[in-house]
């Protein structure tokens, strides 16, 4: 081969290389890594209302990790969220939507996914207000005149299980991502590993066992690490419908980070607990990744590239 | 085993017809093969009676019971699926003991069968790995003990052989048989090859755009092919077709005119297929004139493409080397009683007719 070729391979490499992962290299720089620098600046200032950063302090930290009497709570209720939201809703109520609407026909099924993407259609204020008015603790609350028609006693949902609620809530909106996902990957497993299945002996309970969920484990990995991350940092149903109350029952960890910065305006306070945050999701998505054992799920190029 | 029986059984998706009304009884134990076309809905009717289909119309009996209502799972069937159906998660290990997990047997001894299993088919050294790391013809070798490891009543085999080689094949042909012989599993095989269907099978079923065309044993499908198209399907190379009309006893066509007669009463009058099998004719002094465009060697015989009086004819001689050259003038001949005559009209077999020089 001429050092002509050689050199002019090497400039291919050297472009392929730019236009393929220089997209990512570039989001990932302006959305991840740019962000997180300026936050770890500000959280070594004492930024206030005014922007005006001041000199370097340690005070943030100290004042995080030793005088912050609502932290701890703080984190054991974002901690009780996203499991039971991931738990009950996002992951497990999605795959079951996606098993029951496979296995209806396929108009009928369409139609129950449609009902369930819904609330994933409308704005977020709408539907937080049909949720204002279906947990209205007065008799005009829908749930309660469904409660007094049942001859149930009447019920304030938002004082008495607030927790509740907004995993409820959440779980509505976020089942269906999962229940896409868990379709289509359903959709794509050969019919007649199906086939085979049920003459091999299987029945309906366990061609799902021992068929449909391990050719979907990686969509239900992939669902639980995303949801896991995007409900860690996600806050505006709970911010719409709560507003992290009663007290603090419902102030999850971000609330909580997007109250002190923006409702008390102590910005650089705000950034010291985002930090922990951050640190939170990538330790998270780290141990996901190890567990689930995610990277079995990078298949090796199916082409060759030189 | 069992005794499977179709009654008027259908089967339709809309407008498309995969399977005409088909009345079938497969005694048990018997070994039958399905040749046919592609698309003529040989697999349909393999799902239809593995219960993965249910028929559009129509009563699938074992032993006597109606089984529509009846689950795959409990139908007691081995299926070897056509793209083979290897649970891709499970090693072959796995993958072959499967349907033994849903019996009532110890996991060791569940195991110990498998094995065994996969011994026959040899692929007991590739017990531990993943079929998408098997070649084609392994795959193959897998799902069929997959289907034989529960020992079922029916075994149902969609193309089981297709992707082997030509040795392996005519090993596993001949274990294949041994062993339905030796269980007395109730067996259908699907085949595109026709020299599988004659030699494993005890009948053969010919099939066509959803129709069963004839059912019989080998020697019924050489000797007396129900109709133009089973005669066209079966036999390789496949019969010489002559069409003509017949008129007061003679056979006309083209430029010739043989003698047409029957042995059951008047000779047959209007349009007339004749078929002359390749293997009959002979080279002769006296005969249909004729003379050779092309010689195709086959190994063990030799196939003479001939243009005579009676339009292009195939001579099939059983002896390797050349007896004639290309542009020879040559005369055949044949015997009348090995001829079979079809109605051009309805394309079916005139019973007793024949032709002769
Ligand atoms: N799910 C389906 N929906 C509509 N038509 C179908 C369906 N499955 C099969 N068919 C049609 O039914 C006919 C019979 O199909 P089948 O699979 O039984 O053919 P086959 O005889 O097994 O062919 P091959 O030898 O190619 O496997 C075909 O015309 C096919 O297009
Ligand atoms: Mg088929």
């Amino acid at each position: 081969m001429s050092a002509d070729l050689i050199t002019q391979q090497k400039r291919r490499q050297r472009t392929n290389f730019v236009i393929f992962l220089g997209p990512a290299c570039l989001l990932l720089l302006m959305f991840f890594v740019l962000p997180v620098v300026v936050d770890i600046a500000v959280a070594f200032t004492d930024m206030g209302r005014t922007l005006k950063a001041g000199e370097f302090t340690f005070e943030n930290f100290e004042r995080m990790f030793t005088r912050d009497r609502r932290l701890l709570k703080t984190l054991t209720l974002t901690f009780i969220y996203v499991l039971g939201t991931l738990a009950f809703f996002n992951v497990t109520f999605g795959l079951i939507l996606a098993l029951v609407t496979t296995a209806l026909p396929s108009r009928a099924g369409g139609f129950f996914r449609a009902v369930w993407l819904l609330p994933r259609m409308s704005p977020s204020v709408v539907y937080a207000l049909l949720w204002a008015w279906a947990i209205d603790p007065t008799e005009r609350g829908l749930i309660n005149q469904i409660f007094l028609a049942l001859g149930i006693p009447i019920l304030d949902l938002q004082n008495d299980f607030p927790m509740v609620l907004i995993i409820v809530a959440n779980g509505f909106i976020g089942a269906s991502m999962g229940m896409i996902i868990f379709t289509s990957a359903i959709r794509s497993i050969p019919e007649h590993l199906f086939h085979a299945a049920r003459t091999d002996g299987a029945g309906g309970l366990r061609v799902v066992w021992h068929i449909t969920l391990p050719a979907i484990r990686w969509p239900i990995s992939f669902i639980t690490v995303y949801q896991t991350l995007s409900l860690l940092v996600s806050f505006e149903y709970i911010w719409l419908i709560t507003d992290g109350g009663p007290f603090f029952d419902t102030t999850v960890y971000a609330l909580y980070v997007y109250k002190r910065a923006f409702e008390s305006g102590q910005y650089a306070y705000g950034a010291t607990l985002a930090l922990l945050l951050v640190v939170i999701g990538v330790a998270a998505s780290m141990l996901m990744w190890r567990f689930l054992n995610m990277k079995a799920l990078l298949q090796e190029p199916r082409i060759e590239v030189h | 085993m069992a005794r499977v029986e179709l009654k008027q059984v259908t089967k339709a998706w809309g407008d498309v017809v995969a399977v005409e009304p088909t009345d079938l009884v497969i005694e048990n134990g018997e070994f039958v093969a399905v040749l046919g076309p592609s698309g003529c809905g040989k697999s349909t009717t393999l799902f239809m009676l593995a219960g993965i289909y249910a028929p559009t119309s129509g009563a699938i009996l074992f032993d006597g019971h109606e089984m529509n209502a009846v689950e795959p799972k409990d139908r007691n069937i081995g299926i070897v699926f056509q793209s083979y159906a290897l649970y891709p998660h499970m090693n072959v290990r796995d993958n072959i003991a499967f349907p033994l997990k849903f019996q009532k047997l110890p996991k060791s001894e569940a195991i110990a069968r498998a094995e065994d299993v996969a011994r026959l088919v040899h692929v007991d050294e590739l017990l531990d790995r993943k079929p998408s790391q098997l070649s084609g013809g392994q795959q193959q070798r897998v799902a069929l003990a997959r289907a034989l490891v529960k020992q079922p009543n029916l075994l149902l085999l969609d193309e089981p052989l297709s992707n082997l080689d030509a040795t392996l094949r005519l090993t596993m042909r001949t274990e294949i048989k041994a062993l339905q012989k030796r269980t007395g599993i109730t067996t259908i095989l699907v085949t595109h090859d026709q020299l599988e269907a004659t030699t494993m099978a005890d009948r053969i079923i010919c099939m066509s755009r959803g129709r069963i065309e004839q059912i019989g044993t080998p020697e019924d499908f050489y000797s007396r092919p129900a109709s133009l198209f089973v005669a066209k399907f079966i036999g390789s190379p496949p019969l010489n077709l002559v069409e003509g009309t017949g008129r007061e006893g003679r056979f006309q066509t083209g430029g010739a005119s043989l003698r047409l007669g029957s042995d059951q009463g008047a000779p047959p009058e209007g349009g007339i297929v004749a078929g002359l099998r390749p293997e009959m004719l002979t080279f002769g002094p006296e005969g249909i004139a004729g003379e050779i465009v092309a010689i195709e060697p086959m190994g063990r015989e030799t196939l003479y493409i001939l243009d005579t009086d009676l339009g292009g004819l195939r001579v099939l001689e059983s002896r390797p080397d050349r007896t004639h050259t290309v542009g020879q003038k040559v005369h055949v001949s044949f015997d009348a009683a090995e001829t079979v005559l079809f109605d051009a009209a309805t394309e079916t077999r005139i019973a007793g007719a024949w032709v002769a020089v």
